[in-house]
Formats: structure tokens, sequence, C-alpha cells
């Protein structure tokens, strides 16, 4: 198990590293010069030059390369041109609100996303099936944002129970769970979509396997074989597709951010390319891109853990 | 039934081959949330074809008087802050999302696809080179690296085109990739092989089509998620610029009033919605009939 992790983790140095480039070469590749973009387009030219020294835009591409990886390293993302604050800080601001928000989407989610699919899959073609593939259907299909927008008008312009914009003071638990329960839910319904729909197919291929007909053949309860044969086999996928969700979710949470004025990484990376924020932009992608390769490698090292096969193929 | 195949003049290959697809076509009619799925998509990309003979209005025709009003005779769903008809707008911009969705997949299809099928055909240092360009650009979520894209190109048609099929391209390489991995161990590619059949030939004539099932099937999920991409961006501000009518812009216009005239976001909203359940629905329906694991259910 050591062994693998240790060799899963350095397979993903590179993947990393490659990522920094693009979205080193993305940013260079913008259209617009930073330095107009932060001083404005009636700025002198010598102010722009000056700026453009300043930031090093003036320095050869390799050595701007070589100083974004090594401030990188030491965790130095640099000043936004636009508004002169540190972008760490800007990001460390915002961070928990993105994450608190994803969190409890996945949480909600597999909470009663998991018991639906379930029930969906013991009890194929009744009621409860038919209302499960619909609702699935449904949360796989609208829009996280259109979702949020829908919610707002009925839970806080309609019926005005929860704040209609912003993320509240992250520090008060009960201003942030009040500004938390739209999002979480627009969020947390798609995620419930998702695993409702994984938990069933992936009972429902389980329940046709052999040692289930075995259990059943020599008497087991069916309780006991859809506690103890059935959910620990279908583990494998439904683990590893919330891994494959979670990244999906993380993008839609920039929607959700967008719609209720919420604070967060997506907002701040929308707000960074309407300003032409090249610094800002620059970091937030890296994020995002980091958040991905960390939940790719957890997800690879949760499924080695579930099941040994893995391991030994290795 | 050889007396029947004489008569009409059959021989045996065909009526196989005809008998499944009479096998996959009953499948398909049997499973009714696909059929119903199927019509709506057809449905919806006639709208999009006739927009103008059935829009009652010029979507970019502003009328100060009608501003913002509820559903009456004249504007069946209203009209929104530059008094144009939101029936006659929801209509012509059923045409951005249909064109950007179909187009991005079908270009992220085949390029994707040929990315995968070279990766996987040869293996080695290419299947490292084109597998782990997909890797990278699987390490952004797709609304991320839409947004990066969009931001360099910038927003029209042809770009989110553009944008939405670089996204697509990695999910059918890494399908096609591994479906083609399957496929190379079988005995009729291996026995092409073995005869000398050149490369090309063996990717087009003998593993394509037995993949297209699953591309065709990923490809009609697909065109969905480019639809709800483009609404995302337009949502943004990223996506084909006003006063064009689509969808997602719309429903960001829609926001801004939506305490007066909720119906703007509400109506735009439902339209991708019913775009996107058709694609998914039609799409989970085609894997059913293709999929005889799946047909006997």
């Amino acid at each position: 198990m050591f062994k693998y992790a240790v060799r899963r983790i350095l397979q993903s140095i590179p993947i990393l590293l490659i990522v920094l480039t693009l979205v080193f070469v993305v940013v260079r590749v913008l259209p617009g010069d930073p330095a107009v973009a932060a001083l404005g387009d009636y700025a002198s030219r010598e102010a722009v030059e000056a700026l453009r020294e300043k930031l090093g835009l003036n320095d050869p591409i390799w050595l701007q390369y070589i100083k974004f990886l090594g401030n990188l390293l030491k965790g130095d993302l640099g000043k936004s041109a636009i508004t002169g604050y540190s972008v760490a800080q800007q990001v460390i601001h915002v961070l928990p609100y993105t994450l608190t928000l994803t969190f409890c989407a996945i949480v909600f989610g597999y909470i009663f996303g998991v018991p639906l699919g379930i029930s969906a899959a013991v009890h194929r073609n009744s009621f409860i099936d038919y209302f499960n593939r619909i609702f699935s259907l449904l949360g796989l299909s609208v829009p996280a944002f259109y979702l949020g927008i829908l919610l707002m008008l009925i839970f806080a312009i309609i019926f005005p129970i929860f704040p209609v914009v912003g993320g509240g003071d992250f520090w008060d638990l009960k201003d942030n769970l009040r500004h938390l329960v739209l999002p979480g839910f627009s969020l947390g319904l798609l995620m419930m979509a998702y695993v409702t729909r994984m938990t069933r197919s992936s009972i429902l291929v389980v329940l046709r396997e052999d040692y289930v007909r075995t259990a059943r053949a020599k008497g087991v309860i069916e309780r006991i074989i859809l506690y103890k044969h059935v959910l620990r086999n279908s583990l494998i996928p439904i683990v590893t597709l919330g891994g494959l969700y979670a990244v999906v979710l993380i993008g839609s949470s920039v929607m959700v951010e967008i719609v209720f004025s919420r604070p967060g990484l997506g907002k701040l990376m929308v707000g960074a390319i309407k300003q032409r924020d090249y610094t800002t932009l620059q970091s937030v992608m890296v994020i995002y891109a980091v958040m991905v390769v960390f939940i790719n490698l957890a997800t690879d090292l949760i499924y080695s853990l579930i099941d040994p096969r893995i391991r030994y193929d290795d | 039934m050889s007396e029947i195949q004489e008569q009409l003049g059959l021989n045996a290959g065909m009526a196989v081959e005809i008998s499944q697809r009479n096998r996959m076509w009953r499948a398909f009619r049997r499973n009714k949330t696909a059929t119903i799925g199927g019509v709506m998509a057809v449905f919806i990309v006639l709208v999009a074809i006739f927009a103008p003979l059935l829009s009652p209005y010029d979507p970019l025709e502003q009328d100060s008087v009608v501003r913002l009003t509820g559903s009456s005779a004249a504007h069946w769903l209203g009209t929104d802050d530059f008094g144009r008809d939101v029936y006659s707008r929801i209509l012509w911009g059923s045409r951005v999302s249909l064109i950007i969705g179909f187009f991005s997949v079908l270009m992220g299809m085949i390029v994707g696809t040929g990315m995968g099928m070279v990766a996987g055909y040869y293996g080695g240092k290419i299947e490292t080179m084109i597998m782990r360009t997909v890797d990278v650009l699987m390490c952004f979520p797709d609304l991320i690296l839409a947004i990066a894209v969009t931001a360099v190109l910038g927003s029209n048609l042809v770009n989110l085109i553009i944008t939405l099929a670089i996204v697509m391209t990695p999910r059918f390489a890494r399908l096609s990739q591994g479906q083609l991995l399957k496929m190379k161990e079988t005995e009729y590619v291996v026995a092409a092989q073995a005869i000398g059949a050149k490369v090309p030939r063996i990717i087009i004539r003998h593993i394509f089509p037995n993949i297209f099932g699953e591309l065709l099937v990923a490809g009609t999920l697909w065109v969905g998620v480019a639809i709800r991409l483009e609404a995302n961006l337009a949502f943004i501000g990223l996506g084909v610029q006003p006063p064009t009518p689509t969808w997602g812009n719309m429903i960001r216009e829609g926001v801004d009033v939506l305490i007066n005239a909720p119906g703007i976001s509400i109506f735009a909203g439902l339209s991708i919605l019913i775009t996107i359940l058709a694609f998914n629905t039609f799409g989970d329906g085609i894997r059913d009939m293709i999929d005889p694991r799946l047909r006997g259910e």
C-alpha cells in the first residue's frame, strides 16, 4: 500500500508541473496588456512601461516562468496589479467559503443519495424507483445556477426566509449557515442526483452476482445479504465516482457563487477575468488544478484501500 | 426462414443484420423515457430550424411601451426590460444553444477520438504523450477550462464552439482509447493484422464501427453538457454577446428584474432544462438499445 501511495504521489508531480506550465502559457497569451489593464486605457506610456518593469513583464519569458514556479514553491501568489492586494490573502479569505460549500454539497449528496439509491435498486420498478429515476434525470439536467435562481426566488424573495446574496460572516456559525442553506442546497441536490443514480446502478450490478445468488440459496436473510454482501461490494464505484463528481461540483460551485454573490474562488476567478487581473486569474487556476489533482490522488488511494486487488495488481 | 429469405432475396448476413436492427429499434421503442427523450430532442431541433417562422415577433425588436409585461395574448411569455418578446427570444435562443452544443461535440468527437485511437493503437511514447495531455486538460473542471479558453479566444459563436470542443476533446480521447484497448485484443483485429491490413484500415474498418455506439451515446449525453456549459458562460457574461438572444443571456438579464418579471429567467432556464433532459433521456435510451446486457431488462 505504502509503495503504491508513494508511486501514485510521484506520478502526480509531472502532471502538476505541466498543468502549471499550461496555466502560465494561457495567462501569457490572454489578449491585452496587464499593465494597461491595471492603469486604464488613458495611462501614459511611461507609467505603463514602469508598471511592466515592476511586474516583471519585460523579463524574458523563461525568466518569468522560473520566477513563477519559484514563487509558487514559496507559497507566494504575487500581488494583484488591479487591487494591489496580495493574491494569497484574497485566496485565503475566499477559499473556506468554496470548500465549505462543496463539502456540504458532497455530504448532503451522500447522506440522502445513498439510501435513496439503495431503496430504488432493492424495490426495482416500484414507485420509489420511478421517483428516483425522474429525480436523478432532472438533477443531471438542471444547471446549478438555474436551480439557485429558482431557490432564491422562492425562499429569499417570495418567502424571505433566507438571505438573498452574500456569504455572511464565515466565523459566525449561525450567519454562515443561514447564508449556506440555499447555495448548499442548489449544489447538494445535484450531488444527490449523481449519488442516487450511481448507487442504484452499482447495487443492481452486484445484485446479479453469483455470490448473492449463493447467499440467497443458502437462506441468508435478505437484510444481511444487502448490508454484508451487496453494499460492501458496490461501495467501490460509489467512492471512485464520488471523486469524479466532486470535481464536477467544484466547477458548478463557480456558478452558484456567482448567482448568490457568495465569496469564493469562482467569483474571484470571474472577477479577475472581467478586470483583466492576470495575477489573480493565474493563481486561482493553479489552485483549482491542484484541488483536482489532489482529489484524483485521494480517490485512487481510497480506491486502493477499499479494493485490495489494486495493490496486488501493481 | 430460409424460404422467406430466398423469396426476399436476402442472404443470411443481411437477415442477421436486419433482425439485429429490428431488435434494437424494438428495444428503443419499448423504452418509454427514451422515446419521449428522442421525440423531445427532434422537436427542439425542429423549433430551432423553424424559429423564424414560429416566432411572432423579431427577437431584437424593442418596444418601450410594453416593458416587463407579464403573459398576455399578445406576448405569451411576457416581455423583457427592453420590451422584447420573451417567447420569440426563447425560440431564437434555441439556435445558439443547439449549434454550439452539436458542433462543439462533433469537433471534440472527431479530434478526441482520433487522438484516443492513435494513442491506444500505437501505445508507447505516442500514447504517453497524448494521454498525458488529456490528463492535464482534465485537471481543470470543465467550466474552469471553458472560462479560461474563452478568455483567451474571445466570445463569439465560432470561438465558443472551439472552446467547448477543447473541453470535449479529452473526454472523447479517454473514452475511445479505453474502448480501443479492449478491441485491440479481439480476434478479428489480430486476424486483420495477420493478413497484413494497414493500420488506418484496421482502425477505420474494424475498430471504429465497433466503438461507434459508445461514442454516439457519450456524444448525445455530452451535447447536454455542452449546452449547459454554454449557458453557464453566457450567464457569466462570456457567451455570445447581447443583443443576440441566447438562453444564458436571457437568464442573466432576467435576474436583474427577478422581482418584477420572474418569468424571463424561469422560462429561459426551463428551455435549457428541457433540452438537456431530452438529450440525456435520448442518450440513455440509445445506450439501452445498443448494450445487449441492458436490452433484456
